[in-house]
């Protein structure tokens, strides 16, 4: 696609006309192709007195399983340059505490609320789809198959398409909400991953979870998290979070929403541009928790300035030959 | 809790390793309590990513001010900086000191290095004066003492070296005050973890009501990423709970101490 040089391009940049964000994730619409990565936005609630909520393309809520989960010992989280390591070890409330304590103030948000979800066991996984589909008025869910914090619930899920087909076909008869498998970036191919999350009925990917990973600090010779490995995340894995992306959608027709160190517009663009249709920010809340909404006024003034209309004309874009 | 890029007014040298910097914050300034925080994104630190969280030391007008220590990459950036200069500041934040009311306990400050900058703005704001026990491995180390006397609170002060006040550690003075066997008093505490769990321990022993403000690490410093929790006790187990957002100031009695790493 060479967007610049076609007419209708020019033409809306001649008439100022703004640019359409909107996406599509299954049924369910987003206004803007910018969302939040589990995990590193809570509830939502706390970061409600910083941003306007209803700004973001979704609010995507921490990981929960049928069970309160109390999490690991601390300390959980290390600096390491240009990212972070964590091992939070998926600490929550579970269905019933989450539905009492954060769904009232979630409900209210007029932006879909994606609920991230794991379980131990294939039955739980589809247990907690269960549970959410009664909720009503959830946007869509998003199956953790992939949390390298976990023994059992984690990532070997994510690891085995056997067991990854299994995990998402039963969670597709449990509910026609959209579903959304956010897949582990620890295989050496991702493409069958994702195409077994697809024909098993998912209906988009999130792509990717952390890195395992370990840092030491050398003063004390111990690791530097108490559970000894963690989760790289932040800028240090965009590029290989890139190149997850552009391989997984070469995969698969279904739409994958982008994520991995992603700062600012430019970012973000690069996952579209490698195949994502939407992205998330993850990491960066914890630093700048505007940037959300950083990215989202600069993609619509890259639009702008490229005379792009649509996200479609970005998505996948990449131009392979030289 | 506001974020906001805030200018230097002033950033410099206390003694040895200790800086105090003043930042001017016209809408985060008010609403300050003693014992809340500040989360700073220090802006040259390029691949260090996370904020750093400062017990705020002084409100004047419209400025606040931290009093801080070098000890990393972060803190020797921030030393660096001039006035004039900006910083990204998540402010106030947690849940500070029960500031005493009038006619209640005596307040018994105990602080150790830095946690000396989490008392000041308790001792300005209480109606009852008490006494500040500082403790420090060296004479350089401890803090403020004028400052409270100035607002005429007692200080005592003890150094491991016995550079300046008594030789030992800051619980020693604390126990002997308590054992002259007044009653009514309640401690408020903010330093090393060990010093902490000494002065939870303490309390416990007398019988005397103790706040303490736990240092722990933190991440985003705004209760989402569930990086800083400590184990409180929840009837007859314990929970995690965030430092950031239902601390940083605990009830000593609610603080269950893991095992010493
Ligand atoms: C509620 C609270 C109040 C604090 N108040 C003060 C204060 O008033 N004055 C002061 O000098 N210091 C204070 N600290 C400690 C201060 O946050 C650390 O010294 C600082 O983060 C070190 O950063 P660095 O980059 O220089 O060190 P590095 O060791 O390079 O930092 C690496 C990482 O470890 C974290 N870290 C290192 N030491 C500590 C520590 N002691 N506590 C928490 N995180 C740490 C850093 O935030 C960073 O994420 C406070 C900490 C907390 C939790
Ligand atoms: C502290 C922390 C907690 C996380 N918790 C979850 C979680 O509960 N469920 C999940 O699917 N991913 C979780 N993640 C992974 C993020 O959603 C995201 O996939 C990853 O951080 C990559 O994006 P980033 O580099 O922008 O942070 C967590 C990440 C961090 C840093
Ligand atoms: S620092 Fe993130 S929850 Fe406390």
């Amino acid at each position: 696609m060479r967007a610049e040089t076609q007419s209708p391009e020019s033409r809306a940049v001649e008439e100022g006309l703004e640019p359409d964000l909107s996406v599509s994730i299954g049924k369910l619409t987003l206004q803007n192709p910018v969302t939040v990565a589990s995990g590193t936005f809570g509830y939502g609630v706390e970061y409600a007195q910083l941003l306007d909520l209803n700004q973001l393309g979704a609010v995507v809520v921490k990981g929960i399983r049928l069970n309160p989960v109390p999490g690991n010992p601390t300390p959980r989280t290390a600096e390491v340059t240009s990212g972070m390591l964590n091992a939070i070890g998926l600490q929550g409330p579970g269905v019933d505490g989450f539905i009492q304590k954060y769904w009232p103030f979630l409900s209210t948000l007029k932006v879909p609320v994606i609920i991230n979800i794991w379980g131990t066991t294939v039955e739980e996984y589809a247990e907690v789809v269960r549970r959410f589909d009664a909720l009503g008025g959830v946007g869509a869910l998003e199956l953790n198959v992939s949390c390298p914090n976990i023994k059992e619930g984690g990532a070997q899920f994510g690891t085995d398409c056997n067991l990854l087909g299994q995990v998402v076909a039963a969670c597709r008869r449990a509910t026609t909400l959209p579903l959304i498998t956010k897949m582990s970036p620890n295989v050496v191919n991702i493409a069958p991953y994702a195409k077994a999350a697809e024909d098993a009925g998912s209906d988009a990917l999130a792509v990717t979870n952390s890195y395992p990973a370990m840092a030491i600090d050398i003063e004390t010779r111990r690791p530097k998290l108490a559970n000894i490995t963690g989760g790289l995340t932040g800028p240090c894995i965009k590029p290989i979070a890139i190149k997850l992306v552009w391989e997984a959608a070469r995969a698969v027709k279904i739409p994958i929403i982008g994520m991995g160190g992603i700062q600012n517009a430019e970012d973000a663009i690069e996952f579209f541009m490698a195949g994502a249709s939407a992205v998330a920010v993850g990491t960066a809340n914890f630093y700048e928790p505007q940037t959300p909404l950083q990215v989202i006024a600069g993609i619509r003034e890259f639009m702008k300035r490229k005379g792009l209309r649509n996200l479609s004309q970005i998505v996948g874009s990449v131009q392979l030959t030289r | 809790m506001l974020e906001q890029i805030v200018q230097i007014v002033s950033n410099e040298r206390s003694t040895d390793s200790y800086y105090r910097l003043v930042v001017r914050a016209p809408q985060i300034a008010p609403r300050i309590q003693p014992g809340q925080f500040a989360h700073v994104r220090i802006l040259p630190m390029k691949d260090a990513l996370l904020r750093r969280p400062f017990s705020i030391f002084q409100v004047e007008g419209d400025t606040f001010s931290i009093l801080y220590k070098t000890v990393g990459k972060g803190t020797v950036a921030l030393a660096r900086m001039q006035s004039g200069e900006e910083l990204s500041v998540i402010a106030p934040l947690g849940h500070g000191f029960t500031v005493p009311q009038p006619g209640a306990e005596t307040p018994l400050l105990v602080a150790g290095g830095y946690g000396m900058a989490a008392m000041y703005l308790l001792a300005r704001r209480s109606p009852q004066k008490g006494i500040v026990f500082v403790g420090g491995r060296r004479r350089v180390d401890i803090l403020c003492e004028r400052e409270f006397q100035d607002l005429g609170w007692e200080v005592r002060v003890t150094t491991e070296d016995g550079s300046h006040g008594e030789k030992g550690l800051v619980t020693q003075p604390l126990l002997a005050e308590l054992k002259s066997a007044q009653r009514g008093r309640k401690l408020f505490a903010c330093g090393p973890t060990p010093m902490l769990q000494a002065v939870g321990k303490i309390a416990g022993e007398h019988d005397v009501p103790a706040e303490l403000s736990m240092d722990e690490h933190m991440c985003c410093g705004v209760g989402v990423c569930l990086t800083c929790v400590i184990r409180v006790r929840s009837g007859d187990t314990w929970e995690y709970r965030r430092t950031c957002t239902e601390g940083p100031v605990f009830d000593a009695r609610d603080v269950v101490w893991e095992e010493a790493r």
